[in-house]
């Protein structure tokens, strides 16, 4: 009976969070104009998806390519500094040790208004014109902590004479560090990258002071300047739904794939 | 001098010093600055005497508290069944309960107000709650749910075996060895609330503003240097905040990971 | 045998985990004020029977009796017992004397109370100045010492004990059993205790009860236990033997290591095979060939400290530890002798391996999980249930697990003088006993193969006469 009440209690929350989702979800598969008035089943809008044929079609793929490569050069980049950084503050003590540790926290403590707004003075600061490169590299600044947090417990779980092991048995140290400190991080590097992936697709305000006045957009900044122009195109909601699908699949790879890693490991 | 590995970790706070601690000094310095560039305070007090502006940041407080009460009142139950193993065994519900995180804030916030729109229910205040419940409830389920999983089991029995009901347990027990979930929880989901501004626009069809928002409107008119007090005044709870969470803040690390 | 010195009964208890049984039948009473130990190594449910007892399980079969009063619906929180935690499971928000005060509070005793009673407790176990110190910063001996601090203060009519020491290093565990020992002997209350360190057990307790794979193998004083173990897992299990294969020729008469020795255990029969043990320290050198029973060849010599423990080969073939105060030197050729009080005889429990088959066809039968080939049986058609015998010796081990029929890991090793039994599990969970002169280490993975020759089949209703 417990369990009864308690999933219960767990379900009418998940369709409470679910509800607007489906509700895009389904009215995607109509061609109403209005959202909301269901007018026959019809897969016209993911047709005009992608064949680019709805008006301003072209500034929506341009910014989905923009959300894509911004995300993948930043989150590149914030993995290679923040691993780097992790074994740099693994190795620091005491004072400067926290002191890093708070400097690392920061940009996750601000709320992405302080950080866009910050930036942005920055760049005008700096003469810097603002485009691709200064949204990249507002990017890295908060992806990069992500990576080192992703990483550290990795370095703390790690046994820390195998560098030493590795010396011991003839490599140099370049070889230790290849083949035997990296392989090591490689988990903690790899979910640090797509924590700096996700947050950077997410992002919606550090792009929208950071982009400057080129034209840039990325999929939020579209969204948003389209829903103030009143509604919401109705060729994002079939955008919507698959982005929706894309990353429930994902998770549930990746955590069937951690559930077997665990059992095999526990054997 | 030999090139220690403690050393790494200078490429890294260079660039933080740079991108992170130049540009919030630079808050400073633009908000205790007029037009001119002349030291002025005349930021800070304009702040205090606009009604609007003081009404606004009363509001996104007033919405902040409420939004991360609700967050914690429906939240922690939730967390507190997904971790139960004997009241939950699917790892596929708890994948629902965090998957919303993963999906764009703007676009989840856009969803539910057409949602309203079509419901044919007004955008106000209720809408507005509501949204926020909605986009920030997993924040706070996630890194509850994370401390009670890793917690150790034998404390409860430890506390049934000295005499406490499953009730005292909780309360005794539970919840205060949860508070750094419950912690983090808050971080995630306070401040966040008390800046957006995207948001606290569709949801309520503009009628409310948030903090977020002023600073937004300021910043995109050139007034930069009103903008900058706003967000330094916005720095400031920050603090506040963090002084209150500080340090179970780091015993929850891995709350977000 | 009164009943009302019980101050714990188990009637019958069993318990599943799934389809695993990790409790199987279990019979024990505990005294009123004695201390008692669960031995026996990881997996054999002595820690599934305490938290039985402490009221974290129900058993699936069987009864708990407290003073009489079954007991088995009764949550933890309301059974008169305390427990002491293996990881101590101190609260790490509240402070050692809150930790302590803890169950004090529940139970609503008035602050002074408390407090009296706090302090004494901790006099009991010499952590008197620690009452506001945070318990992450103590030490592993000084977490123990409030753990047990905080489970006596509610002055239970048992305290339960779960492996408490194994966490500490060797110093510190023998300086805290005897403490455990002189707390028990001052509180006069029963303690139940759960270890897999045989000395500990010895050392510790008034009673132990030998556990293995779910089943209670002995229960007895430590004297009892060590000088008469009733089998050869006992035997092995506790201290040092010697374990051979003898037979017993009648009462006080048994062979062994192909010599005949006066004992003093009867009741076996005539001519029956039995297992015997024989401790390392009972066996004597003498240079009176009067008093020699058997001549044997020193193999090895090493220095314990204590004493020398040293190997020897027999005259007849048997290798024997031997463990004496003087040492003898490698090669040398000794006399030896054995006191008929030192030799215990043990039941075998059993003499060759049992299977239960169904044939498949004239030659081929299914048995412990898989297809063996046999001779043609007359009179055995397919589908009939058979019972297949096969002796100890007849079983062959392969080192790689595809090689052979059936695969299978080695469980349990005993040296018995001239070869090995081994205790082999396969994967479905079978198990198969082997004697052979291989060495093979615990944990290592087999194939198991038995030549056709080997199997004697009986059509089950026949070996039911």
């Amino acid at each position: 009976m417990k369990k009864f009440l308690a999933q219960a209690y767990l379900w009418i929350l998940l369709v409470l969070l679910y509800a607007p989702l489906f509700f895009i979800g389904i009215f995607s598969f109509t061609e109403s104009r209005v959202l909301g008035n269901w007018t026959g089943f019809s897969t016209k809008l993911y047709a005009n998806l992608f064949s680019g044929s709805m008006q301003g079609s072209g500034s929506l793929i341009s910014a989905v390519e923009n959300t894509l490569l911004i995300a993948v050069v930043s989150a590149f980049v914030s993995m290679m500094l923040g691993t780097i950084a992790a074994v740099g503050i693994h190795n620091l003590r005491g004072r400067k040790k926290q002191a890093v540790s708070f400097l690392n926290n920061i940009p996750m403590i601000n709320p992405d208004v302080i950080t866009g707004v910050s930036l942005f003075l920055l760049f005008v600061f700096l003469h810097f014109s603002q485009g691709y490169l200064t949204v990249i590299l507002a990017h890295i600044s908060f992806g990069t902590p992500y990576v080192v947090l992703s990483v550290l417990p990795k370095l703390r779980q790690m046994n820390p004479n195998i560098y030493e092991a590795a010396l011991d048995l003839g490599a140099t140290p370049r070889q230790a560090l290849w083949k035997v400190l990296v392989p090591q991080l490689r988990p903690g590097m790899v979910s640090g990258f797509f924590l700096a992936f996700t947050m950077s697709l997410d992002d919606f305000a550090v792009t929208f002071f950071t982009r400057g006045t080129i034209g840039l957009d990325t999929l939020s900044t579209y969204i948003y300047t389209d829903a103030r122009k009143g509604g919401l195109t109705p060729e994002l909601r079939p955008l919507m739904t698959l982005i929706f699908l894309i990353i429930l699949i994902l998770l549930v790879i990746i955590n069937v794939r951690q559930e077997k890693m665990n059992k095999s490991t526990s054997k | 001098m030999k090139l220690k590995r403690s050393h790494w970790s200078i490429p890294y706070v260079v660039f933080m010093a740079i991108f992170v601690v130049l540009p919030l000094l630079l808050i400073l310095v633009y908000a205790f600055q007029d037009g001119s560039g002349h030291f002025t305070l005349s930021n800070i007090t304009r702040f205090f005497s606009d009604s609007d502006a003081l009404g606004t940041f009363a509001v996104s407080i007033e919405v902040a508290i409420e939004n991360t009460l609700i967050c914690i009142l429906l939240g922690y139950p939730a967390a507190w069944i997904l971790a139960n193993k004997d009241l939950n065994r699917s790892a596929v519900t708890i994948i629902l309960f965090i998957m919303p995180m993963w999906i764009n804030a703007l676009m989840r916030t856009l969803a539910t107000a057409e949602l309203f729109n079509t419901l044919g229910i007004t955008l106000g205040k209720g809408t507005l709650l509501f949204g926020m419940v909605y986009d920030y409830l997993p924040f706070m389920i996630y890194p509850i749910y994370n401390v009670l999983n890793k917690m150790d089991k034998s404390y409860a029995e430890a506390a049934q075996d000295l005499g406490a009901t499953p009730w005292q347990v909780f309360w005794k027990i539970t919840v205060p060895l949860s508070m750094p979930g419950i912690s983090s929880g808050v971080l995630m989901v306070f401040m966040p609330t008390v800046s957006t501004f995207a948001i606290s626009e569709f949801l309520t069809n503009n009628k409310i503003k948030l903090f977020g928002t002023i600073i937004q409107e300021n910043i995109n008119s050139s007034m930069w240097n009103y903008g900058a007090a706003l967000a330094f005044i916005m720095l400031i709870i920050i603090g506040i905040s963090t002084l209150f969470t500080g340090d179970d803040e780091r015993e929850a690390e891995g709350g977000l990971i | 045998m009164a009943s009302d010195t019980h101050i714990i009964d188990l009637k019958h208890v069993s318990k599943r985990f799934g389809d695993k049984l990790i409790l199987d039948d279990i019979n024990l009473y505990i005294r009123k004020g004695e201390f008692l130990t669960l031995l026996g190594p990881s997996g054999c449910g002595k820690t599934t029977t305490l938290r039985m007892i402490a009221g974290f399980l129900d058993p699936d079969e069987g009864e708990i009796l407290l003073d009489g009063k079954d007991i088995s619906g009764i949550p933890p929180y309301e059974r008169p017992f305390n427990t002491v935690f293996q990881r101590y499971a101190l609260f790490p928000h509240l402070d050692v004397y809150d930790n302590i005060a803890f169950g004090l509070k529940l139970q609503k005793v008035p602050e002074d109370e408390i407090e009296k009673r706090v302090k004494r407790v901790l006099k009991l176990v010499s952590m008197s100045d620690y009452e506001d110190r945070d318990v992450e910063s103590l030490s592993g001996g000084q977490q123990q010492r409030v753990a047990i601090a905080r489970a006596l203060v509610n002055q239970p009519k048992i305290l339960l004990l779960d492996e408490p020491l194994a966490a500490l290093d060797l110093k510190m565990r023998k300086d805290m059993q005897i403490e455990l020992k002189e707390m028990h002997k001052k509180l006069g209350i029963t303690f139940i205790y759960v270890t897999h360190d045989q000395e500990e057990a010895l050392t510790l307790s008034d009673t132990i009860v030998v556990m293995n794979e779910g089943k209670i193998q002995q229960i007895g004083t430590p004297i009892d236990i060590y000088n008469e173990p009733v089998n050869c897992f006992v035997a092995d299990f506790i201290g040092e033997s010697n374990i051979l294969k003898g037979r017993m020729m009648h009462d006080r008469r048994v062979a062994f290591i192909k010599h005949e020795f006066d004992c003093v255990d009867e009741g076996f029969g005539e001519d029956v095979p039995v297992d015997v043990v024989v401790r390392p320290e009972d066996i004597y050198f003498t240079t009176d060939p009067a008093k020699c029973q058997f001549k044997a060849t020193v193999n090895s010599c090493i220095f314990k400290g204590v004493h020398y423990e040293m190997w020897v080969d027999t005259d007849t073939g048997y290798e024997l530890m031997i463990q004496d105060y003087d040492p003898y030197p490698v090669g040398s050729e000794v006399m030896l002798y054995i006191d008929p009080d030192d030799i215990q005889v043990m039941h075998k429990e059993r003499t060759r391996n049992v299977f239960d088959g169904k044939m498949v066809d004239e030659t081929h039968v299914e048995m412990i999980g898989g297809v063996f080939e046999c001779l043609p049986q007359e009179g055995i058609a397919a589908g009939d249930d058979v019972r297949v015998t096969v002796r100890f010796e007849h079983v062959d081990l392969l080192d790689h697990q595809e090689d052979g029929i059936v695969a299978g890991e080695v469980h349990f090793l005993l040296y018995k003088g001239d070869h090995y039994h081994l205790t082999i599990l396969t994967e479905d969970g079978y198990h198969v006993w082997v004697d052979t002169n291989d060495i093979w280490d615990k944990g290592d993975l087999v194939g198991i193969n038995i030549l056709p020759k080997d199997l004697k089949i009986d059509k089950k209703d026949e070996a039911e006469a």
